[in-house]
């Protein structure tokens, strides 16, 4: 069997973690320049959004946005014109929260907001209300390994349109007693800007392919310990070596019988 | 992305099971009766004044015991649906041509075990207010669990992922699937949908004063919202090889767009679905002329019905017969896209152009050939609608093979 490899270029990179306020910092910390401090996630209310959806936005809403914007202005592209993938592997925990009490109790009365902000493609569409953007766009869910399914269909579509693409990955926290079941002690996200390779704009090529091998595992504690607590920065492997821009080969954690290889060349 | 001519696939295997029945024979008989299966509300504890398409038996249904952390409404229903029409063998076939790891696995959902959550919520500790013994989140609750499911119950090992993509979900799984398959990742996959009756869709429509009292009346001049059902439906995609049978269907195009309009309600002029149609078009190489019919989203909701009728006939002119199924079957949300894919290929394959149910009056605002009757006529190619939630838009192209 033959194993097919994907090649992509990355051109921008978004990123929003507990301390980890975006991808300058972040590449500091990975590289080792400066300190992990862990602290809250700060988010803010998205300025690209009309001021109605603005309010009606919440936390992995406002995580979403904030990570693909910088991301797309690292790249210096239109947002307007790019097809997007997000992935996460919750949604907007605070929404199916309220969203059970309020089954839960006697009335059974629902915010319509709340209901359409429910959907797992909530981010994607107040996304390309924010942008204006019409291009296509799918939002997947693979628990876990979420961010290497993304990352498999955006590399995919790379490889068929030779346009860029969009990742945009994120989870949040669930408040309790949901957290009790799904322990995401923060909201975190990745986005990529991705196009095809050798491209002016790539600061460096992932080649992907489907392995059997163990993920990788990150050498100091603290940042081990983030990759293996919110599915989306389980993309932190493969962020280190950019940071350090170093070339390299690295394992995403997706399934049990099946994760993904990243190649990262400069 | 703009559409792409990605290689045909074959749907070598398919089935539906929805309020119309178990499999495509009682889903086809159904059809041919111009039967529907939409019922007063009498689910769970739901006091709603409405209808909707909920399949019988589902709560008999039993998972194997080794996937029995999966147990919930939505994998019992995945796994009627497999059980009818020799899915599974033609799956474990398939899995013998191209090896087990070779085959991928993308459902579309919207809700996958949500029921399940919502039921446990009310049994919270009144003290701790911590939820139930036995809850199992992964496997129920979260939006892979019922893809997660499906691989393992067929013992399938090639990427797997859940679309969600709202009642777009399904239809987005074909389209994501055949890029898999032109990407070289994978040489055939299980895609289809799973979504069942829950309080979330039930109350949340309720509160959004979309959901009709009555059956739902897609395009009629008095449609005043839409009817909610559940539903399972999964395809056997494949690399088109030289041995197809005579009546063999094809995915020839998919097309997909964003409204970036609004969250819950289509673009007015339709915009984002004529993209969607025109890309799905342009994909299977076809002209608007090439399609003999055209399975509507049709919601039976006034704004989807009318946008969806402005973006079709902007395309295809008034000519094109057209019809929603959603009268007969419900919204079946993120499983709609994959129930309507079957039920083009079984109009493709028996020469039948459904009828739309319920519509009395026709609304002189919606221009389209509306079939109230169901046509027999060999059909070439047949195209599919799917929108949702976060103005997400897909058409699927399916044709005959000959």
């Amino acid at each position: 069997m033959s194993v097919i490899a994907l090649s992509a270029g990355i051109e921008g990179i978004g990123l929003l973690g507990p301390g980890l306020p975006d991808w300058p910092t972040t590449a500091a910390v990975l590289a080792g320049t400066n300190p992990y401090r862990p602290a809250r996630t700060l988010l803010r209310a998205p300025a690209a959004l009309p001021s109605a959806e603005r309010r009606r936005a919440g936390r992995v809403i406002q995580l979403a946005l904030a990570i693909g914007a910088e991301a797309v202005a690292h790249a210096g592209r239109d947002a307007r014109v790019l097809p997007s993938v997000f992935a996460s592997s919750g949604g907007d925990g605070d929404t199916c929260h309220e969203i059970c009490v309020a089954l839960a109790g006697a009335q059974r009365a629902l915010s319509p907001t709340r209901f359409h902000n429910s959907v797992h493609n909530a981010a994607a569409g107040y996304w390309s209300i924010a942008y204006g953007c019409p291009e296509a766009s799918v939002t997947l869910c693979a628990f876990d390994g979420s961010f290497a399914a993304g990352l498999l269909e955006a590399v995919s579509q790379v490889a068929l349109s030779g346009g860029p693409v969009l990742l945009i990955a994120y989870d949040a926290d669930y408040p309790p007693p949901l957290r009790t079941q799904r322990n995401i002690p923060d909201a975190f996200g990745v986005s990529l800007l991705l196009a095809p390779p050798n491209g002016p704009g790539a600061i460096a090529t992932l080649v992907v392919s489907i392995c059997q091998q163990p993920a990788t595992r990150l050498d100091r504690p603290e940042l081990e310990a983030l990759r293996a607590s919110i599915p989306a920065a389980r993309s932190l492997p493969l962020l280190e070596p950019l940071a350090m821009a170093r070339a390299g080969t690295v394992v995403l954690d997706y399934l049990d019988h099946a994760r993904l290889a990243v190649e990262i060349t400069r | 992305m703009t559409s792409h001519a990605l290689a045909p696939l074959w749907l070598r295997h398919f089935t539906a099971t929805s309020c119309l029945g178990r499999g495509l024979e009682a889903t086809l008989e159904a059809l041919e009766a111009g039967r529907s299966g939409l019922k007063p509300c009498a689910f769970e504890t739901v006091a709603l004044d409405t209808q909707i398409g909920e399949v019988a038996g589902v709560d008999e249904v039993q998972l194997p015991a080794r996937l029995r952390a999966y147990d919930c409404r939505n994998n019992r229903l995945a796994q009627l649906a497999l059980d009818q029409d020799g899915f599974c063998a033609a799956v474990r076939a398939s899995a013998t041509r191209w090896g087990p790891g070779r085959l991928g696995v993308l459902l579309g959902t919207s809700t996958s075990g949500i029921l399940e959550t919502e039921i446990a919520y009310r049994a919270r500790d009144p003290r701790s207010g911590e939820l139930p013994a036995g809850f199992a989140y992964a496997q129920r609750q979260n939006s892979f669990s019922v893809s997660d499911y499906v691989r393992r119950a067929l013992e399938l090992q090639g990427p797997a992922v859940s679309l969600c993509t709202a009642c777009a979900s399904s239809a987005k799984a074909f389209a994501a699937a055949q890029r898999m398959i032109a990407a070289g990742l994978i040489d055939a996959a299980v895609v289809g949908g799973v979504d069942t009756l829950c309080l979330t869709t039930l109350y949340g429509f309720h509160s959004l004063q979309l959901m009709a009292r009555t059956p739902c009346r897609p395009f009629d001049r008095h449609r005043d919202g839409l009817s909610i059902g559940e539903a399972a439906a999964f395809a056997l995609l494949e690399r088109v090889s030289g041995s197809k049978d005579d009546d063999a269907v094809l995915l020839l195009g998919t097309g997909e767009s964003s409204d970036a309009y609004h969250m819950s309600s289509p673009h007015p002029e339709g915009a984002g679905a004529r993209l969607a149609m025109r890309r799905a078009l342009e994909a299977a190489g076809a002209a608007p002329a090439d399609i003999d019919y055209i399975n509507l989203h049709g919601t039976g909701t006034p704004s989807n019905d009318n946008a969806e009728s402005l973006a079709v006939t902007a395309l295809f002119g008034t000519g094109t017969p057209c019809s929603s199924t959603k009268a007969a079957t419900g919204h079946t949300l993120g499983a709609a896209g994959a129930l309507e894919a079957v039920i083009c290929a079984l109009a493709l394959r028996h020469g039948l152009a459904p009828a739309g149910l319920n519509r009395n009056e026709p609304d002189p605002q919606l221009a389209v050939n509306y079939l109230t009757a169901n046509q027999r006529a060999p059909l070439r190619a047949v195209l599919s609608n799917s929108f949702g939630f976060g103005g997400v838009n897909c058409a699927l192209l399916f044709g005959r093979a000959t």
